[in-house]
């Protein structure tokens, strides 16, 4: 069974946001809300790094643990996905997550906070597939379609990867080693670690430095 | 009269310090919640798969391989 996982190569992504166009589009999200955006460390500095982030799918969702309606659930592809019938907004989600990837749409005329809304890896909820309702709450559900997320799919320079952790791994590993820079590349360093390297020669007692 | 006034304040401490004991201990046990909300389907149960699960996957499959353009160009 696939385990639907997003990973973004910070050294492919160009910033040109058009993950964050196509998950609008796709999903007609609201104004004010943004299921998925992009990050740039150092921004304006030579050597930038852009990420696109949205919700992570976590194996372990630190938002499922705070819920205090127990309003998520996980499917069995591995996508984190919450009922919106049964949200009541208070926002612990939003605080929870360590991507920012709950958002509130402003509810009422004095912006009172609404059902959390998030990305669904393109899953729609707990509706009837391909139904009104389910479009109108959670928007498109692409993977019923066989089809994966909008914003990885069509991402220019392929830095964005959805699907099959196993497979999205595989392509990047490959990346890596095509570019030819092994565990310098952002990312694999800092996740498997480096090689180790020969411990320096102990000075020997009275030799000279 | 003195010796009944010192057993009582002795009792009356004796029964305050005691009143501690008796306190349960405010640590909340962590419990996993379980969803509450409405049952959701499987992908491949509607209109294009018609519960074929495995043209489902490998459908996603063949999506997923798209994404590699080293895979892509061979082709």
């Amino acid at each position: 069974m696939a385990r639907m996982k997003f990973l973004c190569d910070a050294e492919r992504c160009i910033e040109c946001n058009g993950c964050v166009t196509a998950c609008k589009n796709e999903n007609e999200i609201p104004w004010g809300v943004n299921r998925r955006r992009v990050v740039t460390l150092n921004d304006g500095l030579p050597g930038e790094k852009s990420m696109s982030v949205a919700c992570m799918h976590c194996s372990d969702a630190p938002c499922m643990a705070v819920c205090p309606v127990d309003c998520f659930y996980k499917t069995s592809e591995g996508v984190v996905l919450h009922d919106k019938d049964l949200c009541i907004g208070c926002g612990y989600c939003f605080y929870a997550c360590p991507f920012g990837a709950p958002q509130f749409p402003q509810d009422g005329a004095f912006g009172l906070r609404g059902k959390m809304d998030k990305c669904t890896f393109c899953a729609g909820g707990p509706e009837q597939d391909h139904s009104a309702a389910e479009f109108r709450k959670y928007g498109r559900n692409r993977l019923a379609e066989g089809k994966l997320p909008a914003c990885a799919e069509m991402c220019s320079t392929k830095a964005l990867l959805g699907g099959d952790g196993d497979v999205i791994a595989d392509i990047y590993r490959t990346r890596v080693t095509t570019r030819g820079k092994g565990s310098d590349v952002w990312g694999w360093g800092t996740a498997y670690g480096k090689p180790e390297t020969q411990a320096p020669a102990q000075p020997q007692p009275g030799a000279k430095s | 009269m003195r010796a009944r006034l010192l057993g009582i304040a002795a009792a009356s401490v004796a029964a305050l310090v005691l009143a501690g004991c008796g306190e349960k201990a405010n640590v909340t046990v962590y419990k996993q919640g379980q969803y509450q909300g409405k049952p959701d389907n499987v992908p491949w149960q509607s209109e294009p798969f018609n519960n074929d699960k495995a043209n489902w996957e490998k459908t996603i499959k063949a999506r997923n391989n798209n994404q590699n353009e080293y895979l892509r160009t061979q082709q």
